[in-house]
């Protein structure tokens, strides 16, 4: 009887121990995603209140007024993470292989720019690349931008600031799975006539692909719903759909349609996630991402 | 398979087990070259961080913070000038902390359950704690305030504080869990095994072993607290923040006591991160010593 009892007793520990986290999350994360489902489906205006009849009107009016919006994130957001990969790749590697005592400082160089302010850091590129600032006028010098050309409010601007912003983000995840890599593994591809290049390919790379399967998802989600770079760095030209969730939430109130590209923006980084894990072949999304 | 025999020329001889083979010319170019790219990458990471410490001291003309005027200690003689930037320092600090609190205590339970029953369900449960980190900000910062406005609470510092726990729980149950997963079961059965209860054994044991885990957790929460600006945009009310404060204020220029506080709080971590150092330093050494001492004592 005691037995049963302390079994039972086993059985309910998990529970209590998720219980509190697990309803904070019920009630703030996965509710507010099914009320938005609901929104979306609203019709109505601020003044005179909304109401819920089925309006998947929304949806296509969403789609079509701003897929520009839609299809510029994700240009925006997958160039940004190739560029984050290019530049994050050498750098994990070197860190990893090559920079023996010299490892923990430029771990911590990489991590040092996270403790200032991401909206901070953002204002501070803005001024680098001002009208008047100093790049912009060297490089009317040389004649690489027109007389009147400029390097803020333009994409490439909002490009170089989400690579910029979401750098540590691959850097990290790229270097902690080259560090796991082990060496005797690479020298065994070597020392069986590999070639350094074969041997990269054919090892150092697959051995790799959970920290690259990271690090490309830890850049490009966050990135496909920034706002930040696109307010600060660009022009509505440039705006993402990010800025257009934010200016129909915030500023028109528009709620519905609000919500519905808010959902069609989930929607779509769930698929995402999906199809690339299926693409690299990660065993477990959670596993190979944490 | 087929192994294809290189041109002897090409493949240099087997070097002897144990000695390392000589670099070549070619790795030596590659090492170096590889170098010269993280030192840029590098740079890139700090182009704007040097700005902003540089414009800590800049004695702007008018309320543009915008290019270089003359050199100035003002600004860090009285970074709370401002009292708006004062308020919102404190609201960000408060939010920081009252919402870490809640976190860690939440998400650490949270991961002890996970690591430490099987019980079904467990999948589930891990991949809907997963799912707030694979959705963009804008997405959880929007929903929560739809929920708020068909509820109709206000929006104000709570609904922050309820947002920021919801985001940072999950970091903080995976780091706490990475942390439990690398540990010994065997010490904890050892102390029940010896009569300590099940609460003793947490509180004497397993507490003390995951310390370092849920001190990372609470640090990542924090961080990702005060520097919250998306999220907090959606549900901040009337309230102001740091980040939201500098954002609102980039239109008429950010002013210098801005980047005193930036530039102040990294010193504060650069210092931190050096005194962990040395401490740990110290604490290698000592126990070197000791071990030593030990060593010398068994015959």
């Amino acid at each position: 009887m005691l037995r049963l009892s302390l079994r039972r007793r086993r059985a309910l520990l998990p529970w209590l121990f998720l219980g509190p986290g697990l309803l904070w999350l019920v009630i703030f994360f996965a509710i507010p995603l099914v009320n938005q489902l609901n929104v979306s489906l609203q019709t109505g205006d601020p003044e005179t209140g909304y109401t819920f009849n089925w309006a998947f009107g929304t949806y296509s009016e969403a789609i079509g007024d701003y897929h520009e919006q839609f299809l510029r994130s994700i240009g925006y957001s997958a160039t940004a993470t190739v560029l984050c990969f290019v530049i994050a790749f050498p750098l994990a590697y070197f860190i990893a292989f090559k920079a023996g005592r010299y490892k923990n400082v430029m771990l911590l160089l990489i991590v040092l720019p996270f403790f200032v302010s991401y909206v901070l850091r953002t204002v501070s590129w803005q001024l680098i690349l001002s009208d008047n600032g100093w790049v912009a006028e060297r490089l009317r010098d040389v004649g690489l931008i027109g007389e009147d050309g400029r390097l803020l409010a333009t994409r490439t601007a909002v490009i170089a600031g989400i690579t910029y912003n979401f750098l540590p983000f691959m850097a990290l995840p790229l270097y902690v799975s080259l560090e796991k890599i082990d060496r005797r593994l690479i020298e065994a591809a070597t020392d069986l006539y590999a070639s350094r290049a074969t041997a990269f390919r054919k090892v150092t790379l697959p051995l790799a692909l959970p920290g690259i399967f990271a690090g490309s998802l830890l850049t490009f989600i966050p990135a496909c719903g920034d706002f930040i770079n696109a307010a600060l760095l660009g022009t509505p030209r440039q705006y993402m759909i990010g800025n257009v969730i934010q200016n129909k939430f915030l500023v028109i109130q528009d709620y519905p349609e609000a919500a519905a590209l808010s959902f069609i923006l989930m929607s779509f980084i769930l698929v995402g996630i999906g199809l690339y894990a299926r693409a690299l072949g990660a065993r477990n999304l959670t596993e190979a991402a944490i | 398979m087929a192994v294809e025999a290189p041109p002897a020329a090409a493949r240099p001889a087997a070097a002897p087990s144990g000695s390392r083979p000589v670099p070549h010319r070619a790795d030596r170019l590659r090492t170096w070259a590889l170098g010269m790219w993280s030192a840029l990458a590098l740079l890139y990471l700090f182009i704007p961080i040097f700005i902003i410490v540089l414009f800590s001291f800049n004695d702007p003309q008018g309320r543009f913070n915008f290019t270089w005027q003359g050199f100035t200690l003002d600004h860090w003689s009285n970074p709370f000038a401002n009292p708006d930037i004062a308020t919102a320092m404190k609201n960000s600090l408060l939010i920081a902390g009252i919402s870490t609190l809640i976190a860690t205590a939440l998400g650490t339970f949270m991961a002890m359950a996970l690591v430490r029953y099987g019980f079904r369900g467990r999948g589930a449960v891990d991949f809907f704690i997963f799912l707030p980190l694979s959705t963009p900000e804008v997405v959880l910062g929007a929903a929560l305030l739809a929920l708020f406005l068909t509820a109709g609470i206000n929006t104000g510092f709570a609904t922050i504080v309820i947002a920021h726990v919801m985001f940072t729980i999950s970091y903080v149950v995976v780091t706490v869990k990475a942390r439990l997963e690398g540990m010994d079961r065997h010490i904890e059965e050892a102390a029940m095994d010896l009569g300590a209860t099940e609460w003793a054994t947490f509180r004497k044991v397993t507490f003390p072993m995951i310390a370092p885990g849920v001190a990372a957790a609470a640090l990542l929460a924090a961080a990702i607290s005060v520097d919250d600006y998306v999220i907090t945009s959606f549900n901040a009310g009337q309230t102001v923040t740091f980040p939201l404060f500098i954002f609102g204020a980039t239109r008429q220029g950010v002013p210098p006591e801005v980047n005193v506080l930036a530039t102040a709080l990294l010193l504060i971590v650069l210092i931190l991160m050096a005194l962990n150092v040395v401490v740990q330093r110290r604490l290698a050494r000592r126990d070197a010593v000791r071990q030593a001492a030990a060593a010398a004592d068994v015959p």
